[in-house]
């Protein structure tokens, strides 16, 4: 549905965005990650045909954003980063706005602008001025703007950006019910929103893809991945590590204080081990006869792998 | 043009209009317009003085006038776009930049002709205590109009320039200050002294006054007519240079 060829973008002497390529097809809900700056908001606004590219192109349904862009923007449905909208139009004005321009008339009109009404709760504030509403509102209005003729591909920069909890939980499961019939790509900085939303995230730094995998993959990255974490009520953390060093998959063992106070962790010599880990594990403690209070395996940490990724060689350990 | 294209900017154009109309600017022109153009026609202008039947006195002041208020009306068209981030919005819309162009340019014109219209009574109170030509009033208003379009142009032009409304504002300002002194009289007699008059004959036909003045004696001459067509295509045009150029 969305293809993106070799994408560049200069700006001067700076590449903010370098040489990305990847595809997002209908049924996938794509996480754009990577910290400020990283080139995510600079990326979306190519692909909705706001920016030329420097370099590469984009296309959307067949369609390439710079050589055909009404029809490609046709298929398309942005909520820009700033979730801007006209604040001197009432919420009902400026929806019925964006169906004209999007070619909606009549009573499709009428009823495009009641789906997404009640799609992102606006029934409330309808006939309000937008300056007049509260920032989850206003992110809201915007947001319904951009499913108003219910969009093939679905672009939204930090969608859940500046929501209340329960919003941001709304938002979320519309994200992962639109991703079922449309291509769909957001960027966030929450990368809980990766596991809560996305079947596939794409981590960036300085232009670069440096990750694309699915959420299970991108934390199968993450050191802490495919290692067991013990717990064994009165025994010392420093004996467990010393027992658990002894078995032949474990590389190196570490007592972490966060998990609780006797909590060990075993990392394996080997990732795909992982399973038979923690079977030596259990074993190891039913000889021993240790009490176990916890034991689970990691799935690995989001945030550890998109610091590696991302922090500057300098700033890395 | 195809259909959609005459949809688009006639939403566009409407949205403008509202918003017009919803901000206070457009009442504060509207009196200010009012107020002063009554006050240079009969008071600076010397209407019952001169005892003849016609709004000479009142068109005199149009480019003056125009010089400070139409900058004011058109410097927010692009410049709001931009600060408040709106401008992202509508140019992902499946809308043509010359669309999104037109239409404000058309909303903001619309409202400045009814500014105009609004000087009916100056009109009424000529036919009344005289027989004046009312073709050459006729005329004097179409020249007032295009010349409001083709400031308009330069201050959508400026608007599209910057995102901040005042500088928007000064650089038009000063743009229709140029067109207004290029052919200004005592401005051209000070250039008699050093120049040849085929350079100033040049730079007076860059002048709006040189062409406005062909309205007010009743005549519609094609090239005072595609003199202020010109400047207002070429405007728009420009804006829409701009606005492909700088879009973040």
């Amino acid at each position: 549905m969305i293809r993106i060829e070799n994408l560049t973008k200069t700006f001067g002497r700076n590449t903010v965005v370098d040489n990305l390529s990847f595809n997002v097809e209908r049924g996938e809900v794509l996480g754009f990650l990577g910290p400020n700056g990283a080139g995510k908001s600079t990326t979306m606004r190519m692909i909705t045909g706001f920016l030329p590219p420097t370099f590469g192109r984009v296309s959307v349904g067949g369609h390439y954003v710079v050589s055909e862009p009404l029809a490609a923007k046709r298929l398309i449905g942005y909520l820009p980063e700033s979730a801007a909208s006209y604040g001197d139009m009432t919420v009902n004005g400026f929806l019925s706005f964006v169906a004209e321009l999007r070619g909606i008339s009549g009573d499709a009109r009428r009823r495009a602008v009641n789906r997404v009404v009640d799609l992102c709760f606006l029934e409330n504030v309808l006939y309000q001025s937008i300056d007049t509403l509260s920032k989850g509102y206003r992110h809201r209005t915007c947001l319904a703007q951009a499913l108003i003729h219910d969009p093939e591909v679905l672009i939204m920069d930090e969608p859940t950006d500046g929501l209340d909890p329960n919003q941001k939980h709304e938002v979320r499961n519309l994200i992962r019910e639109m991703g079922k019939t449309k291509a769909v790509i957001f960027s966030t900085h929450i990368l809980e929103e990766v596991d809560a939303a996305c079947t596939r995230a794409i981590i960036i730094d300085r232009g670069r893809i440096v990750a694309n995998g699915t959420p299970g993959e991108l934390k199968a990255m993450s050191e802490a991945a495919g290692a067991v974490t013990l717990a064994a009520r009165g025994v010392d953390a420093a004996l467990v590590a010393n027992k658990l060093g002894e078995l032949p998959d474990v590389a190196r063992c570490e007592a972490i204080p966060a998990a609780g106070p006797d909590a060990v962790r075993a990392y394996p010599r080997d990732k795909t081990a992982a399973p038979l880990l923690a079977r030596a594990v259990i074993e190891m403690a039913e000889r021993e006869n240790w009490r176990i209070e916890q034991l689970r395996t990691e799935e690995g940490q989001l945030d550890e792998v998109f610091r590696k990724l991302t922090l500057p060689d300098t700033v890395k350990k | 043009m195809n259909p959609q294209s005459l949809a688009n900017i006639w939403a566009i154009a409407k949205r403008e209009t509202v918003s017009y109309f919803g901000s206070p600017v457009a009442y504060v022109f509207l009196v200010i317009f009012l107020l002063l153009t009554g006050f240079f026609t009969f008071t600076v202008g010397n209407f019952f003085e001169r005892g003849e039947a016609s709004l000479a006195s009142f068109f005199t002041w149009h480019p003056w006038l125009y010089l400070v208020l139409v900058p004011a009306v058109g410097m927010r068209l692009w410049s709001e776009e931009r600060r408040s981030g709106t401008i992202e919005l509508l140019l992902t819309m499946p809308v043509n930049a010359w669309e999104a162009i037109f239409g404000k340019f058309l909303a903001s014109w619309f409202f400045l002709a009814i500014g105009l219209a609004l000087t009916f009574p100056v009109v009424l109170t000529v036919n009344w205590l005289g027989d004046p030509d009312n073709g050459q009033i006729f005329t004097g208003y179409l020249g007032s109009f295009f010349l409001a379009g083709a400031y308009l142009s330069i201050a959508g032009l400026t608007s599209a320039l910057t995102r901040n409304q005042v500088v928007a504002f000064i650089l038009a300002v000063v743009v229709c200050l140029f067109l207004i002194l290029a052919g200004f009289n005592p401005v051209t007699d000070m250039l008699t002294r050093w120049a040849n008059p085929a350079v100033i004959e040049t730079v007076a036909a860059f002048s709006v006054m040189t062409h406005f003045d062909g309205f007010q004696k009743g005549v519609i001459d094609s090239r005072d007519l595609l003199f202020f067509l010109s400047v207002t295509g070429f405007a728009l045009f420009a804006t829409a240079l701009v606005i492909r150029n700088r879009r973040s």
